[in-house]
Order: structure tokens, then C-alpha cells, then sequence
């Protein structure tokens, strides 16, 4: 609609505005109906149609002097009885649809005052089928008919109304313009109350519709080809194209324009055309056609021949054909301007263009479509299904009829399961909002009502864990031709692979790889890749800390799966479940993992994660996937009874803060609170012991036991923010990584204890509960207080106790790191931090800036050892377990 | 300051028609009080009727209150923006 129209006069205004009004107060009155009230209404106005269908076709034809009369009944009809049969069960009232399984509902909100423009082409049908729609959506509906149609659409309008208020329909429900002008449109697609102009007809009017600045529903003009393959059914294939443009003189959009037919069935084609009653075209009669139905300026078809008999056109123009001829055929040579008749046609007049092979053929239906007729139709008539899946890959539009009628096909429901419309949506190709067939769900807006799901927890250990002294032995039950022992080393001196070499069966060829006792970088772990390749090894024992587990977790992976690229596998990711990268599924080759650890900290006999040296980027990786679980985790004490008293206490730590920040996460569940409050129990109680009396057999095993228990809880609940801490600082400083969690702990769970900043979102968290764990956990251990800051007061006293008394360092300034060094690495170290996995199940989600803090709390620590051991500040607290 | 207040129950089956007669109570009164409890809908002619209150209410310097007012009925008023025009009450 041009900017430049007049308004409308003021008598004109107050007209327009009652209409509005009216159908203003009906819609809002029409949102109280329920979906049985509706339905009531919808299926007389369905029978009034049918009952008017010929009435309507008689007017529709007297008024527009377009296309043919019994076709119009017939298009009444379907725009009645078919789209009713498509209607009648759909919910569009309150509760539409229910997804149970994940917790959605869709519910139905009615759009309030539609605007509708409706053409000179398929007035009445497009009235009935748009009135059918408005009511069974609850809306009001001000009709705009073509100028030259609206008496035929008025009375279609009238019956509709007149029956839907003797069922109930609110007074006012629908309107329609008498004598309807542009000046009247463009003042109604901009009024207040009007909420979509929903605009059938040519593409004037829907670029007038998106241009108004009100939601659109604009639909327009298309320019079908047709592709009549060489395998097609000839027979059929003609009829239904002849049934199709003739079909109401050819005013349906989505009928047949540009024929392209393959050269071996060109002529056989055109022959049958001939013998149904089809006049075909000489080569100056195609001229003169081109020269005279299609303006010359615009190369738009000439109205006057719009929804006229063939008959009448010929003779119009001066072509001599026999009297029944339902249709002209022009051969022309391509496709474009210089073919005028490869332009939309709405009259019985087709374009037909011979085509030598099928590139040739989607080429011209390509350049058919590109011609006016992107996003609405096109036809195939074919029996090779990979012709037509090319067709429907190349060609743009959203209908692709096969094997039948474009016209009648495109209005679905009577040669396919199309939605049944009177509305063609062309998507962005024809400058629409919608591609489909306009039915119900373009005239409501749903609501999505959307409960909270939760997702489903897991509690995932290896399939086999052996404890207690010389459960090594325990090797024995594992068949292996080939073993590879992965080491350090220093284990390998103090004889502990003997130990497991002695255990494991006899007929087992064992090889021993030594590698570095720290987290493995990808040199190492391709090393161990090469062993395994050579030795075809069928089992991998991994005899250390966690720096040698992991690296044979890696070592593993690699071996089963070459391809897989360990730095794209630590790639970030917020849910393990949803993660980006996967790890890959498909095993080249086969070798079981025992692990046995060497220390009683990581757990990573039984944790599915491995921490890799990036030394390129100076910072540690982790990665996490079950696939890295051992399949096997042995926990013999005895390989820990001659840890030195440093090791015991960093890893006594390490396995501390894995338990706590268990406790504590999102994740968390019944599972793994029992294994976190054990493993904290047990620490509490006998890593003192175990430091201080090393040989202390009872204190080692439990110590050994409470590190796999705390693993276990962990490995599926995960850490917190003390990990992210650690590992920034440790990888950065080169700080053990227990002693790292030792300098962070303290000030991580007063932290974690103090309403959070922010809250992490997560379904998992229905209340914050970490200073609670914290209290809990301070009552199993038998810390006293009697509220829940007092007892957390008292866990900070009893660790910061513990901590001492394990000789961990107070602060980072006590590690002789200089105040300037630390606060030039901060802003690195909290970004790394942050970056870290560790902290997504973290209670409390960190802010940078708190990150920052919380290293700087480290920094300055928890003030002087006191000469007692005791922290400063904080009563002596003792520790009942 | 006292207020005269008269008080109307709205029959449910006859909506319009009984909004039109609170018309006529307005004179007088301080304070109109339309009990809706029994109205489950309204019809476009309620609405009307409505408006039709409003402005005499309005120009009469008469306070109206509906009350008993259920959510669809409330949602009617709100989508032909009658609500300003009025109070509502339990």
C-alpha cells in the first residue's frame, strides 16, 4: 500500500472505526469460549457453506467475470467441508498440546482483531475458509474484499456471521467493508486495534500487510514449473495438468505455469495435450500471446485475461481454435524477460520448454521458480525417486506436488495430506513470514507453559573395586596375554611393581613403561600409545598417584581410539550431558585399565577424569568422560605405607576438599553424600593419625579407603570452586596440587557458606543448602555449636586445625611468592579459574571478581601459625569422630 | 465524609440489562457497588452497557466498583480497556 494514499474522509473514519470497535469488544468477549463453544459454532457456519456454495460461485462469478462457476462451488466446498474434516478434532482453546515427558503444554491465546484482505481470484472460498478459521480461534475477523468482489464476499461474510451468532458467536465477530478502497486498507493495517493483517492475494498486498508495521500474514503470488520427467505416467501426467490450469480458468495460484518436459517424451506430450482438447500453439500465435496477455512493460499478465476461457483469449487476441479448447500451449525456447510467457499466468494459457537432459530440465524449473515464484509451488511428475528428491532440493517452495494437480494439490487434502488452505505462505523467498499452508496455528499465539524438569542423576563407579591389604592379589582373576605396566620410576625401585608382577597370572607377558611423576603431557602419553601399539598389550596396569592413572586413562583412549584428539576433548563445557565434543564411541582395540593407586588423595583409580599438562599454555586440562573410568580399581594399603609424611599430607588434603566440595555441589545427591560424608569422617579421623605414625596399618587402610570413597562421590557429584582455585594456582606456581587445595580451603567454605552474589542457575538446586551440608557435616563430625553459623565456624576451625597439624602452608606468602608477582599473575590466574570445569557444580557460581578475592584471601591466609598449631581467633575445637 | 453508597447485585442471565439499570441509580450516589459474583460471561452488550456506565458514572462524579468480578470476565475488561474506569473488589 503506497505511503502517499489519502486518508480516508472522516465519514469514512467513523465507519471504519465502528467496524473495529465492534469487532474489538467481540474478540475480547470471544476469549471466555471454551473449545465445545467453539466447536458448536464452527460446524453449522461448515454446513451453511456447503449448503451456499453454488449461491456464492453464481455471485463470485457474476461480480468478478473471473473463471468458472461450477469450479468456484467446488472450491467453496473444499474451503468448507475439506478444511472442516482438517479442523474439527484440532484443539484451539486453552490446552492445545501436551508434551508429558518434558514437561511442556502448549496452550492457545487468540490474536484479538485480524484485518483480512481476501482477492478477486477465490473471493468466496477465501471468505469462507478464512471465517471457519477465525472462529474456531476465537478472533475477530474485518474483512477487506478485493474492490471488485467484495458484494460476493459480503454475502459470504453475511452467511458466515449470521450463522455462527445463531450459535453463539459474539456480536461483532466478523465485519466486512462495503465498497472496500486503498485508502481504507492502509488506514485499518495501521489502526491500534488490529492486531494482524493477514493479506491473501497478490504481492502488492502482502508487501502492503509487512509494511504496515503490524504482525503479517501476508501471502502472495507464485509462478509454478513443472517438471514432466521421461519416466513420468504420461496419461495421468497430462490430465491432472490440464484438470489443473483449467481448473477455474486458472485463477489458483498454484497452478501450472512453465511445463518443462524431457525432449524423449516432448512430442508424445504434446500430442496427448492436443487430443484432450488443448490448442497448441505455433510459433507466431506464442508470439502473439506473449505480446498481448503479458504487459510488455511490467512482464506481469494483463488483467483482462485473468480467470478467462482459453476460448476467449483466443479469440481476443485472433487465434483461430477449435471450439471446446480448455487450454493454449506455448512452446517457448527458455525462461526470462525474453520469454514473456514464462511469467505467472492465472488464465488457461501454459507455457511449455523442451528440455535435453535432467540438469537441463532442473535448470529451467530453477529459473521458472526464481521468476515470481519463490517459496509457493511446484510440480514433478516423475516415477524416479532421485530425480524427484533432486527437484525438491533444488527448487524453493512450499509446496512441492508430486504426481498430481498444482492447483488442487497445493490446496491439500484431496491428492495428499497437505493441510487443507485457501492461503499459500511463499517463506522468505516470496517475502513472507510462513512457508506452510495457512490453517489454525498461523491465527493463534501459543503459549508454552513449561514445568521445571529435572534431569536425571546417575551414580556411575567402576565395575569392580578391591580393598584392603594385599588386594593385589585380587590381579590374578584377570587374564591378559599382554600387560602393560605404566609406572614411575621411583615405584619400580622401592619394588612395588614387583609386587603387582607377582600377582598378576603367569602366562601374562608383562612389560614395564616408566614415565615422569607428574600430570602427563601429550609427548608422555603418545609415548605410552607406542608401547601399547607394540606390545599389542590387552590390559594396562597403572601402578601410581593420580598422575600415572591419568596418564594411562589417555594412554588408553588414544590406544582405542587414534583419532581422538585429546586438546579438543578438554574443551570447556557448562553440562557434562550436553557437551560439544564427544568422546568417541568406536574402539579400534581392546585393553582393560586396572588401576592401582600409590597415594591416598586423587582417587583416581575410580574417578572418570584425567588432568593433562597443557605446558604450551601453562595451565593443567581436565578431561571427563566415564569412557576414562579403570575398569578395575585395586585400593591395597600396602602400597601406601611407605609414603613420605609431605605425600600423605597433600594428598590426605586433596582427598579432604574432593569429600567437602562433594558435599556441597549441585549434583550432589543421596549416593554421594554417603560416600563424601565417609570419606570426611574418616580423614577427620585418621589422617592425623596416618601422618603422624606412618606404619599405623589401621590409619593408612582407612585413610587409603576414605581417598576411593571420596573419588566415588565426586566422580558424580564433581568438585567446586577450591578445585578451579588449585589448579590455576598449582599449574601457575608449580604448588603441589593437595597443597594448592590446602592454601584455598579455609576461605572456599566460608565462601560457599555465605549467601551467594549469585546463584548458579541449575535445575538440580531447589534451595540453597551449602551452609547447611557444611553444618551437617560439622555435626557428624562432632564439632558442636548451636546454629548453623557456629558450626560452620567450627568446620573452618577443625580444618584450618587440620591443616596445621598436617604442616600445609598458612598462606601463599608463607610459599616466599612475592606480593607483586601474585597480584601481576591475578587477573590471569581468576580468568583460569574460571575457565575451569571444576566449578560448575559449585553451590555458589563465582564472579571473577570473587575468584579474585578468594585467591587473595588465600594469599594472605589464615594469619601466623599460632605456636599452639591452632588458628588464631577460633576456639580449639574437637573432633569427635 | 460519609459517602452514599448503593449496592447492586448483577443478574447473571441478564447482564445488560442490569447494568443499564444501575444507570439509573446513579444519581445521588457516592459510590455504585456492582456485585458480579453470579455473572460467569459477559456478551458484547454488557460491554456496551459497561462503557455506556462508565461515561454517565464519570460525568456524574459517581464512583463505581465491581465486585465478584471472576478472571475471564476481568480479562474481557481488561482487552477493551474498561478497567481504569473502575474499581474492583472482592
Amino acid at each position: 500500500m503506497p505511503e502517499n494514499i489519502a486518508p480516508p474522509t472522516e465519514e469514512r473514519i467513523a465507519y471504519l472505526e465502528g467496524l473495529v470497535s465492534q469487532a474489538r469488544i467481540a474478540a475480547a468477549v470471544f476469549t471466555q469460549f471454551t473449545q465445545e463453544d467453539v466447536d458448536r459454532i464452527v460446524k453449522p457456519m461448515v454446513v451453511a457453506g456447503l449448503e451456499q456454495a453454488q449461491h456464492l460461485a453464481r455471485l463470485a462469478v457474476e461480480e468478478t467475470r473471473l473463471g468458472v462457476m461450477e469450479d468456484k462451488a467446488i472450491k467453496n466446498m473444499v474451503a468448507t467441508e475439506f478444511v472442516y474434516n482438517y479442523v474439527r478434532d484440532k484443539r484451539t482453546v486453552g490446552c492445545i498440546r501436551e508434551f508429558p515427558e518434558s514437561g511442556l503444554v502448549e496452550m492457545a491465546e487468540p490474536i484479538g482483531v485480524i484485518f483480512s484482505l481476501t482477492p478477486i481470484t477465490n473471493p468466496t472460498s477465501t471468505v469462507l475458509f478464512k471465517c471457519i478459521m477465525a472462529i474456531k480461534t476465537r478472533n475477530a475477523m474485518v474483512f477487506s474484499p478485493h474492490p471488485n468482489a467484495w458484494r460476493c464476499c459480503a454475502e459470504a461474510v453475511r452467511i458466515m456471521y449470521e450463522t455462527a451468532l445463531k450459535h453463539g458467536a459474539p456480536e461483532g465477530v466478523f465485519t466486512c467493508i462495503e465498497a472496500p478502497t486503498l485508502p481504507d486498507n492502509a488506514y485499518l493495517m495501521k489502526h491500534k486495534d488490529v492486531r494482524l493483517v493477514d493479506a491473501t492475494g497478490g504481492r502488492g498486498a502482502s508487501r502492503a500487510a509487512y509494511s504496515s508495521g503490524k504482525p503479517a500474514l501476508g501471502v502472495g503470488s507464485g509462478n509454478t514449473p513443472v517438471y514432466l520427467e521421461k519416466t513420468a505416467d504420461l496419461d495421468m501426467a497430462v490430465v491432472d495438468i490440464i484438470t489443473s490450469k483449467t481448473f477455474d480458468n486458472g485463477t489458483i495460484c498454484a497452478s501450472e505455469q512453465t511445463v518443462v518436459i524431457d525432449d524423449e517424451i516432448y512430442d508424445r506430450a504434446l500430442q496427448k495435450f492436443a487430443e484432450l482438447g488443448v490448442h497448441i500453439c505455433n510459433e507466431a500465435e506464442t508470439e502473439l500471446l506473449g505480446h498481448t496477455v503479458i504487459d510488455p512493460v511490467k512482464g506481469q499478465m494483463q488483467p483482462m485475461a485473468v480467470g478467462q476461457k482459453a476460448t476467449d483469449i483466443a479469440r481476443l487476441i485472433g487465434i483461430r481454435v477449435k471450439p471446446h479448447t480448455k487450454l493454449l500451449i506455448a512452446p517457448i525456447q527458455g525462461v526470462g524477460r525474453e520469454y514473456p510467457l514464462s511469467v505467472e499466468k492465472l488464465f488457461p494459457v501454459l507455457a511449455v520448454c523442451r528440455a535435453h537432459s535432467v540438469d537441463e530440465a532442473l535448470k529451467l524449473c530453477v529459473d521458472v521458480n526464481h521468476q515470481g515464484g519463490l517459496g509457493h509451488t511446484a510440480v514433478i511428475f516423475s516415477r524416479n525417486d532421485e530425480i524427484i528428491r533432486r527437484f525438491g532440493e533444488v527448487i524453493n517452495a512450499g509446496r512441492i506436488i508430486v504426481n498430481s494437480p498444482g492447483a488442487i494439490g497445493a490446496l491439500g487434502g484431496v491428492y495428499n495430506d497437505l493441510v487443507p488452505t485457501f492461503s499459500f505462505g511463499c517463506g522468505t523467498g516470496g517475502g513472507n513470514s510462513t512457508m506452510d499452508n495457512v490453517n489454525v496455528y498461523h491465527y493463534l499465539n501459543v503459549k508454552r507453559v513449561a514445568r521445571r524438569t529435572q534431569p536425571h542423576m546417575w551414580f556411575r563407579v567402576p565395575n569392580q573395586i578391591y580393598f584392603d591389604m594385599n588386594s593385589v592379589e585380587n590381579l590374578r582373576e584377570f587374564p591378559s596375554r599382554s600387560t602393560l605396566i605404566v609406572t614411575n620410576q621411583a615405584l619400580e625401585q622401592i619394588g612395588h611393581v614387583d609386587i603387582v608382577r607377582r600377582a598378576l597370572p603367569a602366562q601374562t607377558m608383562v612389560r614395564v613403561l616408566r614415565i615422569p611423576d607428574a600430570e602427563p603431557e601429550v609427548k608422555v602419553v603418545m609415548h605410552g600409545v607406542e608401547a601399547l601399539n607394540s606390545y599389542a598389550a590387552d590390559q594396562i596396569v597403572a601402578l601410581g598417584g593420580g598422575s600415572v592413572i591419568d596418564a594411562a586413562k589417555l594412554m588408553k583412549l588414544k590406544y582405542e581410539f587414534p583419532e581422538a584428539d585429546l586438546e579438543e576433548l578438554a574443551a570447556p563445557f557448562l553440562d557434562i550431558r550436553k557437551r560439544v565434543v564427544q568422546f568417541p564411541t568406536v574402539k579400534t582395540n581392546q585393553a582393560r585399565l586396572i588401576a592401582i593407586s600409590t597415594t591416598s588423595g586423587t582417587g583416581s583409580e575410580v574417578t572418570p577424569f584425567a588432568v593433562m599438562t597443557d605446558k604450551a599454555r601453562g595451565r593443567k586440562v581436565t578431561l571427563a568422560d566415564y569412557s576414562l573410568s579403570p575398569d578395575v580399581a585395586i585400593v591395597d594399603p600396602q602400597f601406601v605405607m611407605s609414603m613420605p609424611k609431605g605425600l600423605t599430607a597433600d594428598t590426605g588434603v586433596d582427598c579432604l576438599t574432593h569429600a567437602l566440595e562433594a558435599g556441597v555441589s549441585v549434583f550432589a545427591s543421596p549416593y554421594t553424600d554417603s560416600n563424601a560424608m565417609q570419606a570426611i569422617r574418616l580423614v577427620f579421623k585418621y589422617l592425623p593419625i596416618a601422618y603422624e605414625n606412618p606404619r599405623d596399618e589401621e590409619a593408612r587402610t582407612m585413610v587409603h579407603n576414605a581417598a576411593c570413597i571420596a573419588a566415588l562421590a565426586f566422580s558424580n557429584a564433581s568438585v567446586g570452586v577450591n578445585h578451579a582455585l588449585a589448579h590455576a594456582f598449582g599449574a601457575r606456581f608449580g604448588v603441589a596440587h593437595g597443597r594448592a587445595n590446602a592454601l584455598m580451603l579455609p576461605h572456599v567454605i566460608a565462601y560457599n557458606a555465605a549467601v551467594p552474589t549469585k546463584f548458579r542457575p541449575s535445575p538440580r538446586q531447589r534451595a540453597y543448602v551449602a551452609h547447611k551440608k557444611y553444618a551437617m557435616i560439622a555435626d557428624l563430625l562432632g564439632l558442636g555449636g548451636n546454629t548453623i553459623e557456629e558450626k560452620i565456624q567450627n568446620l573452618i576451625a577443625a580444618t584450618e586445625q587440620l591443616l596445621d597439624r598436617l604442616g600445609m602452608p598458612r598462606s601463599i606468602a608463607e610459599l616466599g611468592i612475592s606480593h607483586e608477582a601474585f597480584e601481576r599473575e591475578l587477573p590471569e590466574l581468576a580468568k583460569i579459574a574460571f575457565d575451569d570445569p571444576s566449578w560448575r557444580t559449585n553451590p555458589r557460581m563465582p564472579l571473577i571478581s570473587e575468584l579474585t578475592d578468594l585467591f587473595r584471601s588465600a594469599y594472605r591466609g589464615r594469619g601466623p601459625a599460632p605456636e599452639t598449631g591452632r588458628p588464631q581467633q577460633q576456639s580449639e575445637v574437637e573432633v569427635c569422630v | 465524609m460519609t459517602t452514599n453508597a448503593v449496592w447492586l447485585k448483577v443478574d447473571g442471565e441478564r447482564v445488560a440489562e442490569s447494568v443499564q439499570e444501575a444507570v439509573a441509580k446513579l444519581d445521588g450516589a457516592g459510590e455504585l457497588v456492582l456485585d458480579f459474583s453470579s455473572v460467569g460471561r459477559i456478551d458484547p452488550g454488557a460491554v456496551g452497557a459497561l462503557e455506556k456506565l462508565a461515561v454517565a458514572a464519570g460525568e456524574k462524579a459517581v464512583k463505581i466498583c465491581l465486585c465478584g468480578v471472576n478472571v475471564s470476565v476481568y480479562r474481557v475488561l481488561k482487552l477493551v480497556k474498561l478497567t481504569p474506569k473502575f474499581s474492583f473488589g472482592v
